[in-house]
């Protein structure tokens, strides 16, 4: 038997999925895109269900946090009080946590939806929209910004995959 | 910490190989740890790139972030990742002689 390598072999490839249109289902997959391309690991983005927002022509600008459903939403801080369902189903709610939230975040420079994906895609990442969702939305190549470089099908998206690692969120 | 000698100087480095005293850093480093990271010639615009990072890492005690540096040093995110193809946040910062880049973006 051989002995195991001390240095696990680096990872040289990824495909992210993103599948919710939340502000906290986008960000998580563009942030490890954007992170592997720094370390100069191939990174490919598919948008698919809502994700698709994410590469949309005027409405990366309307992508929110969502207030009601999260039960690990709390105000005012990360260490405040339990938001209730009810106060989080208010009018303006899910837009006011948003722009508290984009406060931190550009603090960080982690730049808005639109300015990032620009960017993923300037570093050399592919973005790609699912076909089943492009269909089903009724969408067209018009919809989307030029950085949405193919509509693909899942099994598309599984060739262009290969030989890396797949990760959903 | 190894300790390495280059052009007859000796220069620390951490475990992950980014030089601990920024201060020791110059040209002939740079062009000697490109050269180890696939970088066969640093061009102008590599220079301009690390001598960011510098003065970042100096005036606020950490490396830019991406978006800072392709903002302010006027080399733009395609250029950047052409000039460092392995990965342009701990490939130059290791070439500019600063300490690992602690953010994630």
């Amino acid at each position: 038997m051989s002995t195991p390598d001390s240095t696990p072999e680096k990872i040289k490839k990824v495909s992210i999925v993103i599948s919710k249109g939340s502000l906290e289902g986008i960000y998580p997959g563009l942030i490890m895109a954007n992170g592997a391309r720094m370390e100069g690991i191939e990174a490919n983005i598919f948008f698919t269900f809502f994700g698709l927002y994410g590469v949309m022509k005027d409405y990366q600008d309307k992508i929110r946090i969502a207030t009601v459903g999260n039960p690990a939403m709390r105000v005012p801080n990360a260490k405040g009080f339990a938001l209730p369902t009810l106060l989080g189903a208010l009018p303006g709610m899910s837009a006011f946590a948003t722009s508290m939230m984009q406060k931190e975040m550009e603090a960080l420079d982690i730049p808005p939806i639109g300015e990032f994906v620009e960017m993923i895609s300037d570093a050399g990442g592919h973005l790609y929209a699912c076909k089943a969702t492009v269909d089903m939305f009724h969408l067209t190549n018009d919809d989307f910004i030029p950085q949405m470089e193919k509509v693909l099908t899942v099994g598309d998206f599984y060739e262009m995959a290969g030989g890396g690692e797949i990760i959903f969120t | 910490m190894p300790t390495r000698t280059i052009n007859q100087k000796e220069i620390d480095f951490d475990d992950e190989g980014f030089m601990t005293n920024h201060l020791d850093w110059d040209l002939e480093i740079a062009k000697v740890i490109a050269a180890e990271d696939g970088i066969s010639e640093l061009t102008d615009r590599h220079i301009i790139v690390l001598e960011f990072m510098r003065k970042e890492f100096e005036e606020k005690g950490s490396g830019p972030t991406i978006r800072r540096l392709t903002k302010e040093s006027g080399v733009p995110t395609k250029e950047l990742y052409a000039l460092f193809p392995s990965g342009p946040a701990k490939k130059a910062a290791r070439i500019a002689g600063i300490k690992k880049p602690v953010g994630c973006i």
